[in-house]
């Protein structure tokens, strides 16, 4: 039954302010919450303010300690589905973009030929939004600590 | 050649469209006519068949007149929303072609460039009735003594303006990897080092010239859905190929003919008309493009038959041949392959990667298929044939 539960898996995007990305917290999302988690970007400004994509894997409950326990410590959280936004009127179901996303968040359906995007399988990386022709596109991390 | 079993005119077929009684299909429902019917029985039943395209068509453009308000003026330079146009012309006439970058647009001089707006996108915002920014210059002369001209235009204030585009549909076309190893960023969007993605473009057995190889209903002259309006075959595009390689089906295994199109863009609809900016390459414009094929007999029939099984495409490094003109075609896939998502390219899985939009492509060929049916649109006699060898 805990196998079952474990299929839990989230895609998250933090935000460590100066003061906090200096310190070792994601490691103890493993330590303390038997969580397992997946680094798909990380970044660090000269201004010393973190930005990381993580996969997070484990229980529901363990998941939640986890979040609670990086917001205890500074870290803000956005889950990527609210950053990421494809806009249906303009997209035009070309395809270009599938050959650029890393997560296959983006693909196409065999049966009708249209650009599917599954914004679970989305990390955020941004690729999509640089070469997509229309502009269809576009990711949201400007609120978090600057970074783009 | 001279006897068929089935013989249609295209008056005949236009009496039945009048009346509400023209069989017509899109050309992927004749595919899979042909091979329940046969030829023959399906060039009995059905009178037309309509193809489809919408892709990125970068030698399109937009020709047209601004109209003269006193003191009146020979323009000299023209731009319209910071993008130049050509003017060397008659006084108020211009060109603007889709690929033309906005003035003021860094290019790539940080690589890969953005080319956020250029000639396509002013023609998409046009269609779309946006007011855009017209900007002319003159030297002056006794007849047209106007130095400047300054002011936001719309389409429905443009006396003339034509979507007139000297290459569109082409017949068949690479598909491009690149064998480097960097990323490249090409006309056929970017390209993974070391052959990781293979990039395609056409809509296969729904293209129009897929569908009529020999062009042997298409010439000059024939009236066709452009952007959403009615427009014209007005010849063979730049570079057509007459002679080409061909298949058993006659289909060409290279790049080969191509179609000069012309139609009125007040009728255009945004929605097949898209500017495109496509990283670090440039600015271009979508096109959808629907061309009817008259059924006049089984021989046409059986070219509307074509399955994406029987289309071949040229697979080519975009990473060093095809910047250095060096002719090596790595082998070819069929346009089946490429839709499976996955080819092999010299014993490797290679992911294949759409430029063109097939339910675009469809669309535009079941709306010129229900214009058909509604009695609003006849098929022409061409005046004149594309030249073509078999």
């Amino acid at each position: 039954m805990k196998e079952v539960i474990k299929g839990f898996r989230k895609i998250v995007y933090l935000s460590f302010p100066p003061d906090v990305s200096g310190r070792p917290v994601v490691c103890n999302l493993a330590r303390r919450f038997d969580l397992s988690f997946n680094i798909l970007k990380a970044e660090i400004s000269p201004r010393q303010v973190g930005g990381m994509t993580l996969e997070i894997s484990g229980l529901e409950e363990d998941f939640e300690k986890g979040i609670n326990y990086l917001k205890e410590n500074g870290v803000r959280i956005t889950p990527v589905a609210q950053k990421i936004f494809r806009d249906e009127e303009t997209c035009m179901h070309c395809g270009l973009c599938t050959a650029m996303c890393a997560t296959g968040a983006l693909y196409i359906d065999r049966a009708t030929r249209e650009v599917c995007f599954d914004v679970d399988k989305c990390s955020a990386c941004g690729m999509c939004t640089r070469v997509c022709p229309v502009r269809a596109m576009t990711v949201d991390l400007e609120d978090n600590g600057g970074l783009e | 050649m001279a006897t068929h079993q089935v013989s249609k005119t295209i008056q005949e077929i236009n009496d039945r469209i009048r009346k509400g009684k023209a069989v017509v299909l899109n050309a992927e429902e004749m595919t899979a006519e042909v091979r329940r019917l046969g030829k023959v029985k399906a060039a009995k039943e059905v009178d037309v068949v309509t193809t489809g395209t919408f892709s990125t068509m970068c030698s399109s453009g937009m020709l047209f007149n601004i109209g003269q308000e006193p003191p009146v003026m020979k323009v000299s330079e023209l731009w319209m929303n910071s993008v130049p146009a050509y003017s060397g012309l008659a006084a108020v006439d211009a060109y603007l072609g889709a690929t033309e970058p906005a003035e003021d647009d860094p290019l790539n001089k940080v690589h890969p460039g953005r080319f956020v707006y250029g000639g396509g996108h002013v023609i998409e915002d046009l269609v779309r009735g946006k007011a855009v920014h017209l900007k002319a210059r003159a030297y002056g002369t006794d007849c047209y003594p106007r130095r400047k001209l300054d002011k936001d235009v719309t389409l429905a204030d443009l006396p003339n303006a034509w979507l007139l585009n000297p290459r569109n549909c082409y017949q068949n076309y690479n598909c491009a990897v690149n064998l480097t190893s960097r990323t490249i960023y090409t006309y056929m969007g970017p390209l993974k080092p070391k052959c990781r993605n293979a990039n395609y473009a056409t809509a296969g057995a729904l293209s129009p010239l897929f569908n009529d190889p020999l062009f042997k209903t298409i010439g000059m002259g024939t009236r066709i859905f452009l952007a959403g309006g009615v427009g014209y075959v007005i010849g063979s595009g730049t570079q057509h190929n007459p002679k080409p390689p061909r298949n058993e089906y006659g289909i060409p295994t290279t790049p080969a003919g191509t179609l000069m199109l012309k139609g009125d863009m007040k009728q255009m609809n945004a929605r097949y008309l898209r500017g495109v900016s496509v990283v670090g390459y440039g600015c271009s414009l979508a096109v959808g493009v629907g061309i009817p094929i008259p059924i006049l007999n089984e021989d046409i029939a059986w070219h509307t038959g074509v399955s994406n099984a029987d289309i071949q495409v040229p697979v080519r490094d975009y990473g060093y041949d095809y910047p250095n003109g060096v002719p090596r075609v790595l082998g070819h896939v069929s346009y089946e392959e490429l839709q499976s998502g996955e080819i092999v390219v010299d014993g490797r899985k290679v992911q294949s990667v759409p430029l063109t939009s097939l339910p675009m492509s469809l669309e535009v060929a079941d709306e010129l298929k229900r214009w058909i049916l509604d009695g609003k649109f006849l098929l022409s006699q061409p005046v004149d044939d594309i030249e073509c060898s078999y």
